[in-house]
């Protein structure tokens, strides 16, 4: 951890400015990002971007005041303390209130930096995605253009320090190819897009993407609008990965605290079908999200939420934990150096079942596969349970994928699709987000189309 | 923010590797928010973000690099990181010559945030939080958020163009959730303009907790939305992102350049009713989308993209714009100095018609009307596109009777814009958004009367 030193002494200069009776937490963080776009053969962009940052939080007196910045001299990080002071004097007093202490957790040791990508030369990063363009455009005759085509990386270094005795710091390196090609037969256009995930560019695998987002874009062409109907559904593990990170927010303990959530009064009952185990682990160094510690500094864990379908617990931060009168799971949750810690779920898996997604479409004989879904923003309210949004996929006739479908909807209820999930497949997969992907049969969606 | 000579130095060496175009991006923005939830004044937080992007075109190659350093090594650096990028050869020298552009601001904020006491933003967030309660005792959840930003740009360009812009955004927003026998239900309002503090002379923030508290309320009693396609009318105000999503993003040039849109080679077609005429208007005052020039230092401009039903033009940056040898629609954004600038609505709209808002309703027999639109999303390649409604009844012989629970609404871009039967004379611009697109988010508005679609899919439960 020896370059890290320098964040952390930037933390304890904020630190050592702390006066008595408060808590001072900072967040100082420094990252350089890599972002190369390209197209029809050439770079269309390459962005090479270094950033930096500090967040300081302040309690005094049970108020809470934050403030941020970008620069970390001197003056700077004393006029951040003193504005974050300033802004804790208007909060509403709060014995919950505090920032994390240390609670012996050891932090677990990820592997989750990798030199190679940091020596990795930027001609070769242009390669990758020059040749990932020209497998897309190879993958079918039908392919008709490529919208986009890029390599993105990411380094990170950031130290996290408090006057309650947290100090510490970590680094990682992550990056992807994706690319969202256009297929067209006939007059329609239909798209589909791929990825790959990985701690360094020798992870990458470029056919893969390029076999995924033709596979995809072509399989749609010539769909059709369904008629409304109820039926099975089975859910692509992106689509699954997506619900899986809405759920989240129904398991979080702020939401529980606060009446925002479905499952409050829950815990021990029966909330999802005996096949499903969630478990959030941000442990696992394979989940494109994991982190050794969470946003306020403490180790992160393995929390099963969901043990054979029964409620067993939900994620907590410092100050939600204090409120439950509970401990914290390591689930604090910041987005940057720019925010107060929240609290969230950062690795969200079904436990998988045992069979393919081929399989679990002969199973199912009649329904449909939900290939993609959008408007979940728009569409799905994690505080009531509504479901509903755009989808695209295949109907399954005869055990068999059959006529490609599209313009049309699934809804449900979080509450009933849980409870309604009759399979899990065997193709768990990590997907560029804080959830991981595996194909599930849900009974009973609702369809509309026609 | 940064010496004009400076600029000129830096932008000459930016060149030196045989660049086509260069230009700098400085933003200096000061951020303040107040959150207010469970009853608790919760965190204030304050933020200064100040840097500057440099971008190098050379061809067909963008070369970008950005810094939170303004001085003359800081910018020179990252020029040199931005003209290494887009890979020059031997460029020799060229010397940049700036012209100040003077864009009128177009509106004079009365009072900057920096000058209100923080007792007194705190102060707004507690009357809306009793409000929000005081409307009904099943209101069980109140959430209050105040913010604030302040932002001064300054673009130049090595065609000489140097412009800046000051603007000033304020927005206020409540979530309540009420509780009862059929669970939880949320409502939620905001208002937002580019204006300062002066915002609330303007707007009563305990009527709009009132509003975000009724709707929740209103909800509780709502029976699952239909499935099926079906007429539907969407209220005036209620939010124009239908047409954001069913058209407006296919008519942002870049995606169209790529192929990537159903509108593509479609200018002087029909595309759709006579009765639709669509604008994106940067120069609307005080909306949330409003600016004096662009991210690229365009003047705003209003640009008709949809007349009488015929597509006249795209929305353009000035990437787009220089390959086709025409002007910029002052539509280049960035969500700030870490990106770069692509072509973006701003404040989109449909002009009023000539039907009696009443007798749209009436004159349906059976539908949706939705009142308060969710958000969207739309696939440009295909047309189809979604948008949720978050406030919406049945009309079962041309009245509105039961609130529906929530859901999307799903179409194809194209096919909806011809479906327009009617549209209202009651325009009204809706509550203020954020556009997300390729990992940006900007500030826009979107407006609409009152209109009906003769036919679109609503995604409920209910046959």
């Amino acid at each position: 951890m020896d370059d890290l030193d320098d964040l952390l002494e930037v933390g304890d200069r904020v630190l050592a400015r702390a006066r008595g009776g408060e808590q001072v937490e900072a967040v100082v963080i420094r990252g350089v990002d890599t972002e190369i776009k390209v197209y029809e053969g050439e770079v269309e962009s390459l962005s090479s971007a270094q950033s930096q940052g500090v967040g300081i939080r302040v309690i005094l007196d049970g108020k809470q005041g934050f403030a941020y910045a970008a620069t970390l001299d001197d003056g700077s990080l004393a006029e951040t303390l003193s504005e974050a002071r300033d802004n804790a004097s208007f909060g509403t007093s709060d014995e919950f209130q505090g920032l994390a202490e240390p609670d012996g957790v050891p932090i677990p040791d990820l592997d989750l930096y990798r030199e190679a990508l940091v020596g990795y030369p930027i001609d070769r990063k242009i390669e990758m995605a020059l040749e990932l363009e020209r497998a897309v455009r190879a993958a079918d005759p039908r392919i008709s253009g490529i919208e986009s085509a890029e390599y993105v990386d990411s380094r990170f270094e950031g130290a996290i320090a408090s006057t309650t005795g947290v100090r510490n710091a970590g680094r990682e390196t992550s990056c992807y190819l994706s690319t969202y090609a256009m297929a067209t037969e006939a007059g329609e256009t239909q798209t589909g897009f791929g990825f790959s995930v990985g701690r360094e560019p020798g992870d990458l695998d470029i056919a893969k993407v390029a076999a995924e987002a033709g596979r995809r874009a072509t399989r749609l062409l010539g769909a059709t609008k369904p008629a409304s109907e109820r039926m099975t559904v089975v859910l692509d593990p992106w689509v699954t990965a997506q619900f899986l990170a809405l759920l989240g927010y129904t398991l979080n303990g702020e939401s529980v605290l606060k009446g925002r959530s479905l499952f409050a009064e829950r815990l021990g009952d029966e909330v999802a079908a005996p096949i499903v185990t969630l478990v959030d682990d941000p442990t696992d160094p394979a989940s494109f999200t994991a982190t050794d510690t969470d946003g306020e500094g403490l180790a992160c864990r393995r929390n099963v939420l969901i043990a054979g379908g029964t409620l067993d617990r939900f994620v907590h931060n410092a100050y939600t934990a204090r409120r439950a009168g509970t401990c914290s799971t390591g689930s604090a949750v910041r987005g940057g150096f720019k925010s107060t810690p929240g609290v969230g779920t950062q690795a969200v898996t079904l436990l998988p079942g045992g069979r393919s997604q081929a399989e679990l479409v002969s199973d199912v004989g009649e329904g449909l596969v939900v290939q993609d879904v959008s408007g979940l923003h728009s569409g799905v309210n994690p505080v009531s349970g509504d479901f509903s949004t755009g989808a695209e996929g295949l109907r399954i006739r005869g055990g068999e994928l059959a006529e490609p479908l599209r313009e049309f909807t699934i809804a449900s209820t979080l509450q009933r699709m849980l409870l309604d999930v009759s399979a899990i497949g065997n193709d768990l997969e990590w997907l560029p987000m804080s959830a991981a992907g595996v194909s599930i049969v849900i009974r009973d969606v609702t369809i509309s189309g026609t | 923010m940064i010496e004009e000579a400076v600029i000129s130095r830096v932008l000459s060496g930016a060149l030196r590797t045989g660049g086509d175009f260069a230009e700098i991006f400085a933003e200096d923005k000061r951020s303040s928010s107040a959150y207010l939830d469970d009853g608790k004044v919760e965190e204030l937080t304050s933020g200064r973000d100040r840097g500057a992007g440099i971008r190098v075109v050379v061809g067909d190659t963008t070369g970008f690099a950005h810094t939170a350093d303004l001085t003359e090594e800081g910018l020179t650096a990252a020029a040199r990181a931005a003209a290494a990028a887009a890979r020059g050869g031997d460029g020799g020298t060229r010397v940049v010559a700036l012209t100040r552009q003077e864009v009128p601001r177009g509106y004079e904020v009365q009072t900057y945030p920096e000058a209100v006491a923080k007792a007194d933003k705190v102060e707004l967030l507690v009357q809306a939080n009793e409000a929000a309660r005081s409307e009904a005792s099943v209101i069980s959840q109140v959430a209050a958020s105040y913010a604030d930003s302040h932002r001064r740009i300054l673009v130049a360009n090595s065609d000489g163009l140097m412009s800046t812009d000051d603007a000033v955004r304020t927005l206020f927003s409540v979530s309540c959730v009420a509780t009862g026998d059929t669970g939880l239900q949320t409502g939620r309002e905001s208002v937002g303009h580019t204006v300062g503090f002066e915002l609330f002379d303007l707007h009563d923030v305990q009527a709009l907790a009132s509003r975000a508290a009724a709707r929740a309320v209103t909800k509780l009693s709502a029976r699952p939305a239909p499935s099926g396609e079906m007429p539907v009318v969407i209220a005036s105000g209620g939010g124009g992102v239908m047409f954001h999503e069913a058209c407006g993003h296919g008519l942002e040039a870049d995606l169209v350049a790529k192929g990537a849109s159903v509108f593509k080679g479609r200018v002087g077609e029909s595309v759709a009713s006579p009765l639709v005429t669509l604008v994106d208007d940067g120069t609307m005052a005080r909306e949330w989308g409003f600016f004096a020039i662009d991210d690229e230092g365009h003047p705003a401009q209003r640009n008709v993209l949809i007349q009488d039903g015929m597509l006249s033009d795209y929305m353009w940056d000035l990437l787009r714009s220089r390959k086709e040898g025409r002007g910029s629609s002052g539509n280049g954004r960035r969500q700030s100095y870490q990106h770069l600038p692509m072509v973006r609505m701003t404040n989109t709209y449909l002009l009023a018609g000539h039907d009696d808002p009443e007798d749209i309703v009436a004159s349906t027999d059976s539908g949706v009307y939705v009142k308060h639109l969710g958000g969207g999303q739309v696939n440009t390649a295909t047309g189809d596109f979604v948008f949720g409604m978050t406030e919406a009844y049945l009309i079962e012989k041309g009245e509105i009777t039961e609130p529906l629970r929530e859901g999307n609404l799903i179409g194809n871009g194209p096919q909806v814009l011809q479906l327009i039967d009617a549209v209202g004379n009651d325009f009204a611009m809706g509550p203020p958004g954020t556009c997300g697109k390729d990992g940006q988010g900007v500030p826009v508005g979107d407006g609409v009367p009152t209109l009906r679609v003769q036919r679109l899919t609503v995604g409920g439960t209910a046959s």
